[in-house]
């Protein structure tokens, strides 16, 4: 558990949600040098659906965990929420994260041994807030996923779609600035990536956070308020949908 | 959180965590099983020892280096009175059983019927003292014992117990009908010739008015010097023959009345104790009344010192020493099995739960609360084992102690019940307990650390 007492997106409104200048990333593969990322710059601007599209290995799982602060970019400078993320030492990154940035995976991610409710709960355990708020925010997550009476169910007595229910739950119980969400539809069919589409939309709505996607999902990008083409390790096309 | 995560995941891989807890269990029942047989040893020995010798005894100064030399020299003259101070004692008396003077000697023991003698390690004790001090059993390793005649007694100072060998060595096997006894080889006339002095004998017939007495009890003649240094015959009549622990000692030893041992040693002299034996309650109260004896001693301005029963008794010391040894090496082992076993199933466990580890970190707990979990996963199943491990022990130990095997532990002559001590052994088990916890915790501290230092992206990569 932690205190919360690094710096939050409230303490910066005014510019983007993520801001890369000249960012770029290369790995360092057993003496192979693979460059994922060339030099980008762009900004993804706060309270919107952003997604990042290309084709597979074009960079986008890649630019999606340097936003998350889960990787770090070998040459420029990344902001997230207005931070320098370079300028964070491993323990104040993974602080920054925790108050700051959800994550919702292709593959769910819940934690096996929790129940539905103390995978929501977890994040805000970790952020150190009092019992009685926790058990009030994570009932009114459920709630809002729709999963109020699955609160006790384990992950594996859940089904897919209710699956990627709980983990946008988790992710949106702390009240993030920024949520990522990598390929969240791929693994569930048509009908239940639509409900989880329209779901996130309505809470990206309600709790005004930003939100960007790294998706192949026709049915999601045509959701999106921004899109971000990438290809080879370099932004192609920058296309606003829909005006802020 | 973390201990409710930390136990689920213990009941994830149920067949793998069970093969752990067992792994640890058994280890526990190990440490249980030899640590309490090892205790009942102890408690055996000490047994042993403090009925024979008593826990503490006082000599005068300087006799316990040197007084075998000359023990007659070496004496307490004033034993009554010391004896008398000791039991009033008011820091002392509560924690006494008794106190009671005793005589140590050497001499020669002849059976001059078939002139036949030997050196002997002769004590003096009063009768009634010495069966009170072979009745103590503070651990009740005593308690299947059956006393019979000690063979000593209060009311006839001639009356004597010797060894098994030394009846041997002095043809009394028949008389004592002591079995296993070889066949005496017949004598060639050059030893028969020049076996004893022939003064001896008559010596010892002048100072023998009580032979009518003992019926069929065999007589043995102890020469020894006085503290004059002049020759002293007297006769003892051999109750029976009791087996000692070892052969030097079985050749030797002679349990006598005190008052014979005090005539013998000190002829017509002043009589003295060699040393004045204290036999306490309970064992733990060798060190305060040891502080207390030397502090009344130096009230009173005597020239005495304390010996207790581990000093005047090598074996002992070296036993436990053994025995010890042997525990610790066990312990070792188990220790090590221990380590093995718990760092094989949290590596298993990291590689496992690599995704899970990455998402938490990407949630954003610490690379200290990923090794925590880990090592709260490493306690639990120490735990859980070594409780089970220490349960099962004692249950198994409980059903050992009712079979009812005997043997011959080291240093004793006779079989005594093969038993473990189950009660009084709580620090055993806690011991064994926290040891086992604390391996376990330990060998997770490993696979902790590695899936701490795992990094996030590489960790959600992985399948």
């Amino acid at each position: 558990m932690m205190a919360a007492t690094s710096r939050t997106p409230e303490d910066d409104r005014s510019g983007p949600a993520v801001r890369f200048r000249d960012v770029g990333k290369v790995y360092d593969d057993d003496g192979l040098r693979v460059t994922a990322i060339k030099s980008v710059s762009f900004d993804i601007p706060r309270r919107r659906f952003a997604m990042i599209v290309g084709p597979s290995g074009s960079g986008k799982t890649t630019l999606l965990n340097l936003i998350g602060c889960i990787d770090t970019p070998t040459s420029g400078r990344l902001e997230v929420c207005g931070q320098d993320i370079a300028a964070l030492t491993d323990q104040a990154l993974t602080d920054f994260r925790s108050q700051n940035i959800a994550f919702v995976f292709q593959n769910f991610n819940l934690l096996p041994v929790l129940t539905a409710y103390e995978n929501v709960d977890y994040p805000l355990l970790l952020l150190g807030v009092p019992a009685r708020e926790r058990r009030e925010r994570t009932m009114a997550m459920l709630e809002s996923v729709g999963l109020a009476d699955k609160r006790d169910h384990r992950p594996n007595q859940l089904s897919g779609g209710q699956k990627q229910r709980v983990a946008i739950a988790r992710a949106l119980v702390k009240r993030p600035a920024v949520v990522l969400a990598d390929e969240p539809t791929a693994n569930l069919d048509s009908r239940t990536g639509a409900e989880v589409i329209l779901l996130m939309r309505k809470i990206q709505e309600d709790t005004a956070a930003s939100f960007v996607f790294s998706t192949h999902d026709p049915q999601l990008i045509s959701h999106a308020d921004e899109t971000f083409v990438i290809r080879d390790g370099e932004l192609a096309e920058h296309r606003i949908e829909r005006a802020a | 959180m973390l201990f409710t995560i930390a136990f689920r995941n213990i009941l994830r891989n149920k067949r793998r965590s069970l093969m752990t807890l067992l792994a640890i269990a058994v280890g526990g029942i190990a440490l249980v099983l030899f640590g309490e047989f090892v205790a009942f040893v102890k408690v055996g020995l000490e047994t042993n020892a403090v009925q024979n010798v008593g826990h503490l005894t006082v000599y005068r100064t300087g006799y316990f280096d040197y007084g075998a030399g000359n023990p007659a020299a070496f004496g307490i003259g004033n034993y009554e009175q010391v004896a008398r101070a000791i039991a009033a004692d008011p820091e002392i008396e509560p924690t006494l059983n008794l106190v009671t003077p005793t005589v140590s000697l050497t001499g020669i023991a002849g059976n001059f019927d078939i002139d036949a003698s030997k050196t002997f390690l002769g004590t003096g004790y009063v009768p009634s003292d010495r069966d009170r001090m072979l009745r103590w059993d503070e651990h009740g390793v005593s308690r299947h014992r059956v006393f019979g005649d000690s063979g000593l007694s209060d009311g006839d100072e001639t009356r004597g117990v010797v060894g098994v060998g030394l009846a041997r060595v002095l043809g009394l096997c028949e008389k004592l009908k002591i079995a296993d006894c070889p066949p005496r080889p017949s004598l060639t006339s050059a030893t028969a010739t020049t076996s004893a002095p022939a003064d001896l004998p008559s010596l010892a017939a002048e100072g023998d008015a009580t032979s009518d007495l003992h019926g069929d009890a065999p007589r043995l003649d102890l020469l020894a010097a006085t503290a004059s240094g002049a020759p002293n015959v007297m006769s003892l009549y051999v109750s029976h023959a009791e087996p000692q622990g070892a052969r030097e000692l079985d050749e030797n030893v002679v349990v006598m009345n005190f008052s014979l041992a005090q005539k013998l040693l000190y002829g017509r002299g002043e009589r003295k104790a060699v040393g004045l034996v204290l036999q306490l309650h309970h064992t733990a109260d060798i060190e305060p009344v040891r502080a207390r004896l030397t502090q009344l001693f130096k009230d009173h301005n005597w020239d005495l010192e304390v010996r207790d029963f581990a000093e005047r008794e090598p074996f002992y010391r070296q036993a436990v020493g053994m025995f010890n040894a042997i525990f610790l090496f066990i312990s070792l082992i188990m220790g090590v099995i221990v380590l093995f076993t718990v760092v094989n199933t949290m590596g298993m466990s990291v590689v496992e739960r690599t995704n899970e580890i990455g998402t938490s970190r990407a949630m954003g707990v610490r690379r200290g609360g990923i090794r925590q979990l880990f090592v709260a996963e490493g306690a639990m199943l120490g735990a859980l084992g070594a409780t089970a491990g220490v349960l099962a022990g004692q249950a198994l130990a409980t059903l050992f102690n009712r079979m009812g095997a005997t043997w011959t532990p080291p240093g004793q002559a006779a079989p005594r019940p093969l038993e473990v001590l189950t009660s009084d052994v709580h620090g055993l088990l806690l011991g064994a307990w926290i040891g086992l916890v604390v391996m376990a915790t330990v060998a997770a501290v490993v696979p902790a650390n590695r899936a701490a230092q795992l990094k996030v992206v590489d960790a959600l990569r992985h399948i």
